[in-house]
């Protein structure tokens, strides 16, 4: 009879290789709280409370004028301008560069046929393209652009265009490539051009899909307004910045409860619309 | 002269849009004039679809010479290739057709390669030539479905308006991979007719592949056989004899596919028979 | 060539009413939100705006590459980590915490008020909170670790909730019945089956929150978003470059990293 058998183990084998990732975990944990300067007593500094204690007593009351709640409409007003005209902007760059992007409409891979090394150096170059576009945040893109720019929402605006553009372009050559390609496909084999293979042939069946991520983006194109007023882009954003600068707990509540009734309202209409286009 | 093809042969290769390394066609030489009517009969798996492919210059042979049109397409610049592919006209056994798109759209998708593009953009909204596609799809009795959705129409009417398109284009060279796969017989009788009509009235030629070896037989002049890649034979419709046939489609089970599944022979060739359907023009011209 | 009918042409014209008045609606609700904003385009356009633009886009070049600048970078990109993971951490720690309420654990009531304390967390955006804690703790990574801890801590909760609410119950209830304490029954019984899925959704948000954390910074939240901040504030624009690019990297890296930690997860057996 074999040893393991007449013998039963006495040590969990799995014991040395779980201690020692937990020794691993526990070892790292030290520098990393000493890298993020982790000093929960900061919290309780005195001066550090006074300020904090101060600012979220103002909470409330809110600030309800009609003055300071005209401004707050303004400025979501233009928030959601900026949303959707950096969305639309998006689209222009985002549209062209997918549809280069996506192997489907690619004639030089039927056969394959000429231009096979151009095709493929042309994609290449715009897979990189919406890399660059969509690596870098958008609010950095913001913050150059207002240097660039000044401020307000322009800066906004164009910062939307470019990063959503970047990441509408690839997931659109994604749809394009991931739906049935085949209708495209024998129309280019028939000698249409590839724009128009698109239209005939891979937007009736892709047109939804590419709809509704798109009204999705949007959504998260206003989120990313308000945020991006933070470094003067304008908007709700800028209006919440500008507050919490000169400490006023009240108006900051006021524009916060606003700010989750309009993501709450950006969500409903993006649910709406894709429902609409189903 | 049509097209010819020398010694061409095709090995699927390694690379993601043609498949695994597979041999499909083994030196086929074939040729013909213009005019010609020709159909290319064999067990499934034989190599039939790729050889249309191959003369729809779809496909690029790993071997032997193509000359389509009097023109090797692989020797052509983008463009040059781009107006050949227009004259050549390529019949699916499945329609690729968008579930959502109209009839009328279909149909005039068929000139995408001859239209400027501001035309075809136009048509997107509202179709440049409502008569065109409708005469067609009249000569394949659809007429009346010019405005339905195609995810509204059965498997032999989907067919048809993949026929109807490629008469819309109008090609000098037709090829079709089992057009009537779909279609019960006097349906397949029709259609079939009206790619003759188109042949002889334009003078282009027809190549058709085909599952059914009486429509086959029935239809057209010359017969080709097809099997494992390689041309078994080639001969003229009459020559054609029960025991050419059973040596083609040997593997197969023992009668031999027709369009209504019925069994079918043939007397031996030299024999006068009467009840064979001779080559005919067609019952029906609209 | 045959004559065409106005039915013909009329049902030619396709596209119901619906479609068309839907599209026509948007292009005015678009037109509508360019015209508000009445944005400038000269400013994009114009031959001397374009010459500003290059000259402003030259002094990003050459990036400062230098040793001394490059270590403090390093520096930058170990805190934006630091901040990334011990977030992360804090935040799967305190939202197991709190999924058990929200799983509706502890009755209805409780389940209610830590749904919408939950939603709260998540709603507030990072960068709201990052500010709102460089008040409450003072400039530097420690703000960025608890802004996103609070954020993270409402993703992460709703998650393991949802998580808990999908597990079957019958190993915690055997357990229970044969006498373990409610508490060792969750840990024995719950837990095992459930933390694959609760360190692939940690794993993921951690993803982006390394994204997240290197803007922080530009509230002064510590990591290489506050470095970026203060040299653009500075005109340093050679060094803002170098710390875009390490940020460019940075992504890429974890990018390509959790791709492949995917592949391998992917493959059988792995």
């Amino acid at each position: 009879m074999p040893d393991s058998l007449s013998q039963p183990a006495t040590r969990d084998p799995d014991a040395i290789r779980r201690a020692s990732w937990i020794l691993g975990a526990l070892l790292l944990m030290w520098p990393l709280l000493h890298i993020a300067q982790f000093r929960p007593a900061e919290l309780f500094d005195s001066r550090n409370l006074a300020v904090m204690g101060g600012f979220v007593g103002g909470f409330f009351p809110p600030v309800l004028t009609t003055e300071f709640l005209s401004l707050t409409l303004k400025a979501t007003i233009e928030t959601l301008a900026m949303a959707t005209a950096g969305v639309v902007l998006a689209l222009l760059i985002a549209a062209p560069l997918g549809l280069v992007l996506s192997h489907s409409l690619s004639i030089s891979r039927i056969g394959p046929g000429p231009g096979r090394g151009t095709g493929e150096a042309v994609r290449t170059l715009s897979r990189f393209t919406l890399l660059l576009l969509r690596g870098i945040p958008e609010i950095v893109w913001a913050l150059l652009l207002v240097r660039a720019f000044g401020l307000g929402p322009a800066a906004g605006v164009l910062a939307i265009a470019i990063t959503y553009g970047g990441m509408l372009g690839k997931v659109y050559a994604e749809i394009l490539e991931a739906g049935d390609t085949r209708p495209a496909r024998v129309l280019l084999e028939a000698g249409s051009g590839r724009l128009m293979a698109f239209f005939y042939g891979l937007l009736p069946g892709a047109a939804q899909e590419l709809a509704s991520y798109t009204v999705y983006r949007w959504e998260c194109a206003v989120r990313a307004s308000v945020i991006m007023g933070f470094v003067g882009a304008g908007g709700l954003g800028q209006l919440m910045d500008q507050s919490m600068k000169m400490l006023n707990g009240g108006e900051v509540s006021t524009i916060l409860v606003i700010f989750l009734l309009l993501v709450l309202l950006a969500d409903a209409i993006s649910v709406g619309l894709r429902k609409l286009l189903a | 002269m049509s097209f010819q093809l020398d010694r061409v042969g095709l090995i699927h290769g390694g690379n993601s849009y043609q498949g695994g390394g597979q041999r499909a066609l083994q030196a086929i030489s074939l040729k013909a004039e213009r005019g010609e009517r020709l159909a290319i009969i064999g067990p499934s798996g034989a190599g039939k679809t790729s050889l249309l492919r191959v003369l729809a210059t779809s496909l690029r042979p790993t071997e032997g010479r193509v000359t389509v049109l009097e023109r090797n397409p692989w020797q052509l610049s983008g463009k040059e290739l781009k107006r050949l592919r227009a004259r050549i006209g390529v019949i699916h056994q499945a329609p690729p057709i968008p579930p959502r798109q109209r009839a009328i759209t279909a149909v005039i998708a068929g000139r995408l390669g001859q239209w400027p593009w501001w035309k075809s953009a136009l048509s997107l909204l509202y179709p440049a030539d409502i008569a065109g596609p409708r005469d067609q799809l009249a000569r394949l009795d659809l007429a009346d479905r010019l405005f339905d959705r195609c995810d509204r129409l059965s498997g032999g009417q989907l067919q048809r308006v993949g026929v109807a398109r490629v008469l819309y284009q109008a090609p000098d060279l037709l090829l079709a991979d089992e057009p009537v796969s779909a279609m019960d017989p006097a349906l397949a009788d029709l259609t079939i007719g009206q790619l003759h009509s188109e042949a002889a009235t334009r003078g282009v030629t027809l190549v058709a592949s085909l599952h059914a070896v009486d429509v086959a037989l029935r239809w057209f002049p010359r017969v080709i056989g097809l099997r494992a890649g390689g041309i078994v034979f080639d001969l003229p419709a009459v020559k054609v004899s029960d025991g050419v046939l059973r040596d083609l489609y040997a593997s197969e089970t023992g009668t031999l596919p027709t369009q209504d599944n019925q069994p079918f022979h043939l007397v031996a060739a030299d024999e006068p028979d009467t009840s064979r359907l001779k080559v005919v023009a067609p019952p029906r011209v609209i | 060539m045959s004559t065409v009918t106005f039915d013909e042409r009329r049902r030619a014209l396709g596209f119901c009413i619906y479609c068309w008045t839907t599209m026509l609606l948007l292009a005015v609700l678009v037109w509508a939100c360019f015209a508000y904003l009445s944005l400038d385009w000269s400013l994009l356009f114009s031959g001397e705006s374009a010459g500003y633009m290059v000259q402003f886009i030259q002094r990003f070049f050459p990036p400062d590459l230098s040793s001394e600048f490059l270590q403090r970078i390093a520096k930058g990109t170990l805190e934006t980590l630091a901040i990334s993971a011990l977030g992360t951490l804090l935040a799967a720690a305190v939202g197991l915490f709190l999924a058990l309420p929200a799983a509706g654990r502890l009755g209805g009531l409780p389940k209610a008020a830590t749904r919408f304390f939950l939603n709260f967390l998540r709603s507030v955006p990072e960068l709201v909170w990052a500010a709102l804690m460089v008040m409450a703790a003072g400039l530097g990574p420690f703000a960025g670790t608890l802004a996103l801890a609070l954020h993270t801590t409402g993703v992460l909760g709703r998650l393991f909730a949802e998580s808990l609410e999908n597990v079957p119950s019958q190993p915690t209830q055997a357990l229970v019945e044969s006498g373990a304490s409610p508490s060792l029954a969750f840990v024995y019984g719950t837990l095992p089956s459930i933390t694959p899925q609760l360190i692939a959704y940690s794993m993921y948000r951690w993803e982006m929150n390394i994204r997240m954390a290197t803007v922080l910074g530009f509230v002064g939240a510590g990591g290489l978003g506050q470095m970026l901040y203060y040299e653009l504030s500075l005109l340093h624009e050679a060094q803002a470059s170098s710390v875009i690019i390490a940020m460019l990297i940075l992504v890429v890296f974890v990018d390509a990293i959790s791709a492949w930690i995917r592949r391998r997860q992917m493959r059988p057996g792995g």
